[in-house]
């Protein structure tokens, strides 16, 4: 069966998670959130959430404490960057994976 | 501009109109919604006259004065894109700027309909007449449509709409600078009521909506992908396939449309290609744009030395209507090929198309190309002659085919 | 003359006019506004084109108009008129003013010489008419600058005869406002009633 059943007749794709295929796959580092670092957390009411509303692939949740799908997050680090609480790391994957077996 | 008379027949006036006033009322009656272009010569009255009609409120539609080509074209794109029917001019080097936009259109298939007022492309600079621009930008996935004189601008503009919007293809009319742009002539120009009768409002195919947030013409890989929903789309050669297969079928649509055109309007153009005296003609002359008018008079006075000349005045271009053309062509034993272009380094674009549309077919004919007309170089309908009987003459003394084309020029 | 010349002379009533004037002049307009009324005839062939190009203000400019009884097939730039209509008698010094004009054709002059003090030798006939001193008594001027694109075209019906005086007031009345359409056909009318004609053989 070939593609013309998509019916597209240009270029064309709606939002809906995992659209751009697993983009976990292209990360070599991730990000390690403080929570008590984390604002909401620490206020313990909904606040900040600029990593929710920044971060590209849309998978960090609006709740206390914030998730990260972590099949979809592609290092990035974004996150990281712009949080003003410096609750995020970004820590490389072979690192991790070392204190994880330590 | 001058209005005319009236005419009770068929309910059209007749105007005296030059070719760019022939194209604005075109768009006008159209119902353009959004219009977008840069002004240059010889194009600038169309510009200039369609911003008149918008200031007047003659014509409802949205003029976006742009600061170059490029944008004209992006413009009418993204315009198009959210469902608006969008008109834009240009010639030679404005044109050359749209280049990439051109892709762009036929790529995301957005019905766009342009007129290309034909002038010479520099180094060195030139405003005057010939072909180079539009056929520079043949294959870019435009359908090019030719006119001969300042109605068949007028009528393929209104066509142009009603073709684009079934086959989700932008179309270019063409036609010559000067030569049709700036000269005056009668034209019958028809009722609102009787083009919107014609021509249905139009559909998009993709509409940007924020209720239904859609991605267009994003990074597309080589190979086709399964979305999220689980179904196979194209990748990028598929979506490649699909225009060239539209540009294959929209014969059918351009005949159909153009029969329709004249069963409403009184004149058809379910043909891509105009032809005269083609039943027993051994000697065929091909031109394109206004250059097939001209070789009208040149075939009645080869006519009147007794040659059996046709004419076969090429009116689409892109999609190339091969199989009409050989059945055309089948029983010359001379064609000659008029091209006001030339694709360096080998021959003139007409002539090419011709030769490879005929590889294969029973027909046998000696074909001869003749570069004329380039940078305003005025075309008489006694070169033509003089072009047919040296063709003659040569095929005579036994010369058959030529490796590459000769010049009308003084060289 | 050439071939296709031959060709199309033959024809009943085929006219091919060419403009001299200097940019400003109106000469275009003149060559559009004879077509328009030519059409209004009943001439079913009408074309009118400026010489291609750039033009500059007080340059010599030319125009043409076509007038056949028949749709017109030609494109190609006029090259052996049968009329050739001159704005500005200075132009008569150029060659190319001349060139071409057919044997028996007509030369029509805005000049208040007449024919014969023109200095002018040719297979032609020649008509001339004081276009400028009818338009300045009259007042006839654009910008400051007396215009006689349009009172020449009494000379051109009285020349040739290829129009009549009502179809041209009616080319007159749609092209111009109600506030100028009186002066220019009083314009054309004078101008008709002093031209003054020279014909060969
Ligand atoms: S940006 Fe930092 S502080 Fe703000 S919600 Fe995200 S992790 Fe917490
Ligand atoms: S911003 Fe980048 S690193 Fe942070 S969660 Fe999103 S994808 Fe991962």
């Amino acid at each position: 069966m070939g593609t013309r059943e998509c019916q597209h007749i240009c270029g064309e794709s709606s939002p809906a998670v995992g659209e751009a295929g697993k983009t976990g796959e292209w990360r070599d580092s991730f990000p390690v959130i403080d929570q008590e670092k984390c604002l909401p957390v620490r206020q313990n009411k909904p606040s900040c959430f600029l990593c929710w509303l920044y971060c590209p692939e849309a998978i960090i949740s609006k709740t206390i404490p914030i998730q990260i799908n972590m099949d979809y997050c592609k290092g990035c680090g974004i996150c990281a960057q712009l949080c003003p609480a410096h609750a995020i790391t970004m820590v490389h994957e072979e690192e991790f994976c070392l204190t994880e077996t330590d | 501009m001058i209005f005319v008379s009236k005419k009770k027949t068929r309910k059209a006036s007749t105007w005296i109109l030059d070719g760019n006033h022939a194209a604005a009322q075109g768009a006008k009656l159209s119902r353009v919604q959004v219009i977008a272009a840069y002004p240059i010569t010889p194009q600038s009255p169309v510009t200039e006259t369609l911003s008149e009609f918008v200031e007047r409120r003659e014509l409802g539609a949205q003029y976006i004065a742009v600061e170059s080509e490029h944008s004209a074209l992006a413009v009418c794109t993204s315009a198009s894109m959210v469902g608006a029917r969008t008109f834009t001019a240009t010639s030679a080097h404005g044109l050359a700027y749209m280049h990439e936009m051109l892709h762009w259109a036929a790529g995301a298939r957005l019905p766009v309909v342009l007129a290309c007022v034909n002038r010479a492309i520099g180094a060195p600079w030139s405003v005057l007449n010939d072909q180079q621009d539009s056929i520079s930008q043949r294959d870019t996935g435009w359908i090019q449509i030719y006119a001969r004189n300042n109605q068949e601008i007028l009528d393929s503009i209104i066509q142009a709409y009603k073709i684009a919007e079934s086959v989700y293809i932008p179309v270019m009319v063409c036609y010559d600078g000067y030569i049709l742009s700036h000269t005056e002539m009668p034209v019958d120009v028809p009722t609102q009521e009787d083009v919107d009768r014609f021509l249905p409002q139009y559909k998009p195919h993709t509409i940007l909506d924020p209720a239904n947030p859609k991605n267009y013409n994003l990074v597309t890989l080589a190979n086709p992908r399964v979305n999220a929903e689980g179904v196979l789309c194209h990748g990028y050669m598929e979506l490649r396939y699909l225009l060239q297969e539209a540009l294959q079928n929209s014969r059918e649509t351009i005949t159909t449309v153009g029969r329709e055109f004249g069963e409403l309007f009184g004149r058809s153009y379910a043909r891509m290609f105009w032809e005269d005296r083609l039943d027993d003609a051994d000697i065929i002359i091909v031109a394109m744009g206004s250059l097939a008018m001209e070789a009208i008079v040149a075939a009645d006075m080869l006519r009147e030395a007794g040659h059996k000349v046709g004419i076969l005045g090429l009116r689409v271009f892109r999609p190339f209507p091969k199989s009409d053309v050989v059945q055309a062509l089948e029983k010359a034993r001379l064609v000659v090929v008029f091209d006001k272009n030339i694709s360096y380094g080998i021959e003139g674009a007409t002539c090419s198309e011709i030769k490879s549309a005929l590889y294969g077919s029973p027909a046998r004919a000696v074909i001869r190309n003749f570069i004329v007309g380039l940078g305003g170089r005025d075309v008489k309908a006694r070169e033509l002659v003089d072009a047919v009987n040296k063709s003659l003459l040569s095929l005579k003394e036994g010369v058959l085919n030529k490796e590459y084309p000769e010049w009308i020029c003084a060289i | 003359m050439t071939e296709s010349q031959e060709y199309y002379l033959c024809m009943q009533d085929y006219y091919e006019i060419r403009w001299h004037g200097r940019g400003g002049q109106g000469a275009i307009t003149a060559a559009k506004i004879l077509a328009q009324a030519a059409y209004l005839e009943g001439y079913q062939g009408v074309t009118a084109a400026p010489s291609f190009g750039a033009e500059r203000r007080g340059a010599p400019v030319s125009a043409s108009t076509r007038i056949s009884p028949q749709t017109i097939m030609v494109v190609s730039q006029v090259e052996n008129p049968n009329v050739v209509i001159v704005l500005d008698h200075t132009l008569l010094k150029y060659q190319e003013v001349t060139s071409g004009l057919v044997k028996g054709g007509w030369l029509i002059v805005n000049s208040w010489r007449p024919p014969k003090e023109l200095d002018i030798k040719g297979d032609f006939n020649i008509a001339t008419a004081d276009a400028t001193g009818v338009c300045s008594s009259l007042g006839l001027a654009v910008a400051g600058l007396t215009v006689v694109n349009t009172a020449i075209l009494g000379a051109f019906i009285r020349a040739t005869e290829a129009v009549g005086m009502a179809s041209i007031e009616k080319a007159i009345r749609e092209r111009f406002s109600n506030g100028e359409v009186g002066i220019n056909l009083a314009a054309i009318a004078q101008t008709y009633e002093i031209t003054k004609l020279e014909k060969i053989g």
